[in-house]
């Protein structure tokens, strides 16, 4: 049976290890949004022991660069871009205390190794349903690196934002299941 | 010999990149919608539902169908019996690309170096092919990419002894390694033959065909429908979780090749396969 299960970000421990690969989720709370240059940004800033730009513990960050927002509107389309491409960078933020990713399609064994070690989560957002996922957004403001433009590192505000665990804290995932024992029910 | 002012192709072209963002071409619509009503895995079935509010929304909201409003791709054919009176042409698509995506809230997603990736903040410049055809009409074709599907394409140069099967197997090869990360379902345009630039150029036009219009060439459809029918068998599904939904369309385009060639260009779009088509 598939789950539908409706929680808080930032994450907890007991909150991540309720989630399984194939739950349908509505996040609420607070997430971060990042991608290939802020995520290159950050491991810049890392190396050379500089600070990084948002708290990393317990958060969530999503892999998100939106269109512009229309005079009034909070933002732009909205949907997730290909995590893969953030995997270089992936495992140090994990280390570091990171919880939760939202993107789309697969990542790399050192990802999955960084998640399992670490107890975090992995989440996939429809890819190309930027339109329906702006929705859930209810605010957002630019916290590091305006410079970037759609690149900038920002903090929204989401209400039941809808994803589907790709990768639990098991390693378990649903990329790699076959048709039969995938939680679709 | 027919006179155009090249500040008309500067409005069509903005005009093209906003409308191209905010509704699909009403073929790839019904193509999804169709997909929906068939789908029996119920994962698959529910994201197909939540694409088809997604295109509602877009629509009634204006808000782009996808995030990644694409790196302007324009298809210019032009008749050899046309005049360009004003500007530079090429300066004049530009400068429809830059009105589009500045005044349709069009994310710009263009860096000007590939390795200093500093980006130009306003989408140009734009991927443009050129066509000098006869007659005295312009037929400009925008077709705005993202690349989460991009990424995932490919060119393979294979042996003539490869043939059809060869073919086959590097369409399938590159859907199965794009899998969940080209945002299926997708459309797959091929490209086979001429040179190593020019599949891929093929496999590009063949994205821009109206969805399961199959190819005129008999081989070519069998082809073409074959592919779909095992693409479609690899329960890859859409998001890449499961169903039979894969593909909408598969599109092979042909040309003329060299005796010790047979290159195939794989040009995968998600299903936000976006072209306006506009004849002047």
């Amino acid at each position: 049976m598939k789950m539908e299960k409706y929680i808080r970000a930032p994450l907890d421990t007991e909150t991540i290890s309720s989630l399984k690969a194939g739950d349908f989720v509505y996040i609420s709370g607070t997430i971060y949004t990042a991608r290939d240059a802020a995520h290159k940004r950050m491991s810049e800033a890392l190396a050379g022991k500089g600070a990084l730009p948002i708290e990393l513990k317990n958060n969530i960050i999503y892999y998100l660069g939106p269109s512009p927002a229309r005079e009034g509107r909070v933002i732009g389309s909205a949907g997730p871009t290909t995590s893969g491409r953030m995997d270089k960078y992936t495992p140090a933020l994990l280390d570091l205390g990171l919880k939760g990713m939202i993107g789309k399609g697969r990542r790399s064994k050192e990802v999955k190794e960084a998640v399992v070690r670490n107890g975090c989560v992995y989440f996939a957002a429809i890819g190309g349903a930027g339109a329906l996922l702006s929705k859930a957004i209810k605010a957002s403001e630019v916290v590091a690196y305006e410079d970037l433009g759609t690149e900038a590192v920002r903090k929204l505000e989401v209400e039941n934002f809808p994803v589907i665990v790709v990768m639990d804290a098991d390693g378990n995932d649903l990329y790699e299941k076959t048709a039969e024992n995938r939680n679709d029910g | 010999m027919r006179t155009i002012e090249t500040t008309e192709i500067t409005k069509q072209i903005k005009e093209m990149c906003i409308e191209a963002n905010y509704f699909l071409p009403l073929d790839m619509k019904r193509a999804i919608e169709e997909a929906k009503d068939a789908e029996t895995s119920k994962i698959g079935k529910h994201i197909l539902g939540k694409l088809c509010e997604n295109m509602q929304i877009a629509g009634e909201d204006m808000i782009p169908i996808c995030q990644d409003t694409g790196m302007a791709v324009i298809f210019a054919e032009i008749g050899q019996d046309v005049h360009f009176e004003g500007g530079y042409l090429e300066e004049a698509i530009n400068e429809g690309v830059r009105q589009g995506y500045q005044e349709g809230y069009l994310r710009k997603s263009v860096v000007g170096d590939p390795l200093i990736r500093e980006n130009t903040k306003d989408n140009t410049p734009a991927v443009i092919h050129y066509q000098i055809v006869p007659g005295e009409q312009v037929k400009i074709t925008v077709a705005p990419k993202g690349f989460g599907s991009e990424n995932m394409s490919r060119v393979y140069m294979l042996k003539p002894a490869d043939g059809m099967e060869g073919v086959k197997r590097a369409v399938l090869t590159a859907v199965k390694e794009a899998g969940p990360n080209a945002c299926p379902p997708v459309v797959v345009g091929v490209g086979v033959g001429g040179t190593f630039e020019k599949c891929a150029v093929l496999a590009k036009q063949a994205l821009t065909r109206p969805v399961q219009e199959f190819s005129k060439v008999p081989y070519v459809r069998e082809m073409e429908q074959e592919l779909l029918r095992k693409i479609n068998e690899t329960d890859i599904g859409p998001g890449g979780l499961g169903g039979m939904t894969t593909a909408l369309a598969v599109h092979i385009n042909t040309y003329p090749t060299h005796i010790a060639g047979l290159p195939v260009a794989v040009n995968i779009c998600c299903h936000v396969n976006r072209h306006v088509v506009r004849v002047l």
